[in-house]
């Protein structure tokens, strides 16, 4: 049966909207009524049937628009997919990966045969036949990292494992929650984490960084990350800027549940088997308020969360501007009874 | 979460002796399907069921990473180690069901070195057998540097010179042949980094070398696995569990957690990848650190050991396991 790909924009009209099955499926990313940081690491396993882990790489019918927003952005900015010299190795691997991972979940919208290096790939949704040879960049149309990625949801940054650290050596990255792969390109771990506030203090960033880089083949990882973005806008980078964050300011206690939306990265983590490099997808997952509501407990539980937030964390999520209206259209909807424990709606 | 390594199902496809000390053994997967891709430098923990005991010693992947067929080790015997080069070289038979981990790489090449060069002694060959052929399948620049005792001890070394010819040094102990270090790491182009896998005087050697010219340590890879060396016994109280258990003369502090049930994470089983590390609740008495893991004020403060390869000698020790 396959899935039914939306027709829908995430920029101008803003035509992207959620199913009801996708609102059910969507990952909420609070177990409790309140948040803080923690390293909330766990095993990338298969999860049940119907969520976004029921496949390691999530497929979902926002992926041809997706992958249709990536390509106007990489038309306009080429630099949102770098990969240094010595990263090409690491884009095969990547390559591979989402090949295998995109075929096992989806036989009925991609197929991988493989002959040896003589590779033929079938993606069905985007119309692309393609045969080429593993490891002869030649014959791709693009470098390894850009097709595949031109094929794939979410943003990928590949990470070089040397001296004791990851690098940031190659990327394409244009979903991203205001940071630019252009400006931290070549930084290790803890230079491009400079700019998280609270964390550093509570030593995460030395903890999260030891267990990456023992990340083994065959063991992927995963955690959830959020923020909020205005409109369903998966192009929020700083280089754009001028044209999203003006946002901020027009949310109106009438716009709320249309404009204000819930980002949720699924963030996974993957040693490169050829490269030794580690490969961290970042899958941007949206809901709009009206949408997320629509089930009583995350309402709730939403509502508390952001009341409580620390200002902190407020400020460096981009939510200051517009807290106060949110939280306040949020309280009508939370009678203070209790939520039930876990993620999943009731 | 815990850490360490996936296991794989194999079986021993072949068993090929080398020469007098080293024999090679070749793995396949036991359903038939390919083994996971690996990276040169990788390399295998093997499980060794050794009558009432495991044995579990890492050797470097050897093969080219490009035929995932089959892996290959080399074994080089050790007649007065502990044990597990005698079992496998007499133990262990084409056709024997075994248990390996997944690939691990603890000596990964540098893949923006302008050129690699590589230096080994004696068995540390293994893991530049694998490097070698990834680079030389990818027209990469690298020059292998090798000693050995005598030349029928040169385990590969035909091998080597016949696939890279010039690329490839041969040093002989017994011609007094000597690597002309200084001279070596002094003529190097910009941009190249250096790979050493050696007896431990052999790495101590090329790294202090290597600093004192100018190398910075970036450029200056190593493997280092130093096999847990046997000890005078002690015992040890592991609170978490509850438990005290004895660790025998041939037996690492490791080992026998594991033997009493309790399951630290690990890799390298050697001192060098961290996943053991373990807190010292209380300790009256002197450790023998043996890891290259902890800073050395981690090693005078006597509130770490890494259990792999660390010992301690004295009236009691209380580790937070």
């Amino acid at each position: 049966m396959g899935i039914t790909f939306r027709k829908e924009t995430f920029r101008d009209d803003y035509t992207f909207r959620n199913s009801p099955e996708h609102i059910r499926r969507f990952p909420f990313p609070f177990n409790e009524d309140a948040y803080m940081y923690a390293v909330n690491i766990e095993p990338h396993v298969v999860g049940p049937k119907g969520s976004v882990l029921e496949n390691l790489i999530d497929v979902d019918e926002h992926y041809v628009a997706e992958m249709q927003d990536r390509a106007l952005v990489l038309a306009e900015d080429p630099l949102r997919c770098q990969s240094l010299p010595h990263m090409t190795l690491a884009g095969w691997d990547l390559l591979e990966l989402l090949m295998e991972q995109q075929a096992l979940g989806y036989p009925e919208h991609f197929t991988l045969e493989r002959d040896g290096d003589r590779w033929r790939w079938i993606n069905r949704p985007l119309g692309i036949d393609d045969t080429f040879t593993f490891g002869d960049t030649s014959t791709l149309p693009y470098g390894p990292m850009e097709y595949i990625t031109r094929q794939s949801q979410g943003d990928f940054c590949i990470l070089d494992q040397r001296d004791g650290n990851l690098w940031m050596d190659a990327g394409m990255v244009t979903t991203q929650a205001d940071w630019s792969l252009d400006f931290d390109i070549g930084m290790n771990f803890f230079e491009w984490h400079a700019p998280v506030p609270l964390a550093h203090e509570k030593g995460i960033f030395t903890r999260a960084l030891k267990f990456l880089t023992n990340i083994q083949q065959g063991k992927p990882a995963r955690r959830l990350n959020w923020t909020m973005t205005i409109n369903p806008r998966l192009d929020t980078s700083p280089e754009n800027y001028h044209k999203w964050g003006p946002d901020r300011a027009t949310v109106t206690p009438e716009n709320v549940g249309e404009k204000v939306h819930l980002r949720v990265e699924l963030q996974s983590f993957w040693r490169l088997p050829r490269s030794n490099a580690i490969v961290f997808p970042i899958r941007c997952y949206l809901i709009k308020m009206d949408e997320l509501v629509t089930q009583p407990k995350w309402a709730r539980r939403l509502h508390r969360v952001i009341r409580d937030l620390p200002e902190e964390l407020a400020t460096y999520k981009g939510l200051t501007r517009y807290r106060p209206t949110l939280v306040e259209w949020l309280s009508k909807l939370d009678d203070g009874s209790p939520t039930s424990p876990g993620f999943g709606p009731d | 979460m815990s850490t360490g390594t996936t296991k794989l199902d194999v079986v021993v496809s072949d068993v090929v002796p080398v020469n007098d000390l080293v024999t090679r053994f070749h793995f396949r997967r036991r359903d038939g399907e390919l083994l996971p891709t690996f990276s040169g430098g990788a390399h295998v923990v093997v499980e060794m069921r050794d009558s009432d005991r495991t044995r579990l010693n890492p050797y470097s992947l050897m093969g080219s990473p490009l035929d995932t067929r089959e892996y290959t080790i080399s074994v080089r015997r050790d007649d007065v180690g502990r044990g597990g080069s005698l079992f496998m070289h007499r133990q262990v038979k084409p056709g024997l069901e075994m248990v390996i981990s997944y690939p691990v790489n603890l000596f990964s090449l540098d893949l923006r070195a302008k050129k690699h060069l590589m230096l080994a002694g004696g068995i540390g060959i293994t893991p530049f057998m694998a490097q070698t052929s990834q680079l030389a399948a990818a027209g990469g620049n690298f020059e292998l540097h090798y000693t050995c005792r005598t030349a029928s001890l040169g385990t590969y070394a035909d091998v080597l010179q016949q696939r890279y010819g010039s690329r490839v040094k041969l040093y002989h102990d017994d011609r007094e042949e000597r690597i002309d270090l200084d001279r070596l790491l002094s003529s190097q182009p910009l941009g190249t980094h250096l790979y050493v896998c050696g007896p431990a005087g052999m790495i101590n050697w090329v790294r202090d070398r290597a600093a004192a010219l100018g190398w910075p340590s970036e450029t200056v890879h190593f493997e280092h696995f130093a096999a847990p060396q046997p000890g005078a016994p002690f015992d040890v109280t592991l609170a978490v569990s509850g438990k005290t258990i004895r660790v025998g003369e041939q037996q690492s502090l490791l080992e026998a957690m594991e033997a009493a049930g309790v399951d630290p994470p690990y890799l390298c089983r050697g001192g060098v990848c961290g996943q053991c590390e373990t807190n010292v609740i209380s300790s009256d008495g002197k450790f023998i650190h043996n890891d290259h893991w902890l800073s050395e004020e981690d090693h005078r403060s006597g509130c770490k050991i890494m259990p792999c390869v660390s010992r301690f000698d004295g009236k009691s020790l209380v580790l937070e396991r």
